[in-house]
């Protein structure tokens, strides 16, 4: 099993982290890993790109560049996945701030209202862990059960308060995707 | 025991396996894509009551590489190209006066300033001595994180027992990049080879002196002499390389660090084709693994070099084919990256296939 995932949004969605903790879970169940982030030197409203590849067998290019699944964060995102998802891939839409249809016919498209799930737990931020856990119920390649001591590396201390409602929101996401 | 995995940017994991491997001091000097690589240093060195210094420049580091190198020390910096450049100066008088020391380039788009983005236009500076005068140092190419963990923990060692720098010649995409890696458990000092000719406050020996300059024609010949008779005695011991799917290929790709990523993932869809396709991966770009080419060249293999460069390697693939052999080359450059599909096509084109 190889899924090459290639995830995109702005500056401050969560996209890096998200890569990140796919990888992360991922690397704890055993499997061969790769992220390669890509980003603008803004804090915030930059481009926030990453290319993750999980695999059984030892990963070869780094370079995500025709994924099995894309993740498409905002409206911007759309072209630019569209453009690279493998035939028969599948994208993975925030249709909260994505309005429009891809044109693409030859792929698999899932709608997942991140914003407005993660408005509904408290706190838009939680919006890239919806998506996570939609991936995770999408694609299978990931199972996403050791992510709660993950998140507790993952996140200093203070933090730490906030692990519940981001597990709910994986758990929300995955829920919505299925 | 390795100890459990961990997910880390090559930049991060080259800093901890140095710290692992003893190193004492390190001097560095800011610079894109190689940034976490000092910033680690700073964490980790002084929590352990080791010595890091960011200098004022790159010529600054490196001359400080010099002199605690000179003293015996296990000493590193690193940079990436440009910054490399401006540390020639000060590897030539280290290789000069057989200073051991580790030298990290984490390279980007070149020449000039650039860009920050992975390219592997450095071959040259690296393999043929990139300062001036007659000379070579060791040269390790990463292909992963967890090599790059490897090479670096590996190199002081190489630079200790060789008595001259070992570069770790990675790039952009192996430093930036996060994957799983474990490490090897830190190196006891006790293992350390015994470094009787370096300068220090001993009052009981020969004074030592460690400098380049010999304004002697005939003594200077003689040392540099030796220093080449340990070159060809690494060029025996030293060369060494990965291969996939060789024996039957009718083509071999030669690509090191992250484009031998790619042609490896080339190679698969080609195979997967029907189409008999291989990879010659190099891990030690000097001393080149010119023997095993040879063997290849004479087993009547066509070759493609794939680089992030105009074409750099692909001279030493022609040179240790001794053009017995058809020699392709298929690079991107200025900061892009070749993609597994262009990679193939450049397979069937050659292959007509």
């Amino acid at each position: 099993m190889t899924e090459k995932t290639f995830m995109a949004g702005f500056g401050g969605q969560g996209v890096i982290s998200m890569g990140q903790l796919w990888v992360y879970c991922a690397m704890k169940e055993g499997l061969e890993v790769t992220f390669f982030p890509f980003y603008g030197a803004e804090k915030r409203g930059g481009i926030a790109r990453a290319g993750v590849i999980v695999s059984t067998e030892e990963i070869a290019s780094p370079l995500v560049t025709s994924p099995d699944s894309a993740i498409v964060m905002n409206m911007d995102s759309l072209p630019l996945c569209e453009n690279i998802l493998k035939k028969d891939g599948v994208m993975l839409v925030n249709s909260s701030l994505v309005k429009v249809e891809p044109e693409r016919k030859d792929i698999r498209v899932v709608k997942i209202p991140c914003n407005e799930i993660a408005e509904k737990l408290g706190d838009v931020k939680f919006a890239n862990m919806v998506m996570l856990g939609a991936l995770s119920q999408v694609t299978g390649a990931v199972k996403l059960d050791k992510l709660e001591p993950i998140l507790k590396t993952f996140f200093s201390e203070s933090k730490h308060r906030f692990i519940p409602k981001n597990l709910e929101a994986m758990e929300a996401g995955a829920k919505a995707a299925s | 025991m390795a100890e459990e995995k961990r997910l880390m940017k090559g930049n991060e994991a080259m800093g901890e396996a140095a710290v692992r491997a003893g190193c004492d001091a390190y001097f560095g000097y800011p610079i894109t894509p190689q940034n976490e690589l000092t910033a680690y240093m700073a964490k980790h060195m002084l929590d352990k009551k080791r010595t890091f210094i960011q200098a004022e420049s790159e010529v600054a580091a490196i001359n400080m590489v010099f002199g605690a190198g000179a003293t015996g020390a296990r000493v590193m910096t690193s940079s990436s190209s440009p910054g490399v450049s401006l540390k020639q100066e000060g590897i030539s008088y280290a290789c000069g006066a057989d200073v051991p020391c580790v030298v990290i380039n984490v390279s980007r788009s070149g020449p000039g300033l650039g860009g920050i983005s992975p390219a592997q236009g450095d071959y040259f500076q690296s393999t043929r001595g990139g300062g001036h005068g007659d000379y070579y140092h060791i040269v390790l190419a990463p292909k992963s994180v967890q090599e790059a963990a490897d090479l670096t923990y590996e190199a002081f060692d190489l630079a200790d027992q060789w008595r001259m720098p070992a570069m770790v010649l990675a790039d952009g995409m192996i430093g930036q990049m996060m994957e799983g890696v474990s490490f090897k458990p830190p190196k006891d000092p006790a293992t350390r080879i015994a470094k009787p000719w370096a300068v220090g406050t001993s009052s009981n020996r020969p004074v030592n002196h460690v400098d380049s300059t010999h304004l002697d024609p005939d003594e200077f010949e003689a040392v540099n002499r030796a220093r080449f008779e340990r070159y060809a005695e690494m060029k025996k011991v030293l060369p060494r390389y990965e291969e996939h799917d060789i024996d039957d290929a009718e083509l071999v790709l030669v690509a090191y660090g992250t484009s031998a990523r790619v042609s490896y993932g080339a190679v698969q869809m080609a195979r997967k084709l029907g189409i008999k396709a291989g990879l010659f991966r190099p891990i030690t770009l000097w001393p080149f693994p010119e023997k095993r080419m040879g063997e290849l060249a004479d087993a009547g293999k066509k070759f493609l070099a794939v680089e992030m460069s105009m074409g750099q390697m692909v001279e030493d693939v022609r040179l240790y084919t001794h053009g017995k052999s058809e020699v392709f080359f298929y690079g991107r450059c200025g900061g892009n990256i070749p993609t597994e599909e262009a990679v193939l096509a450049e397979i069937q084109k050659i292959l007509k296939k």
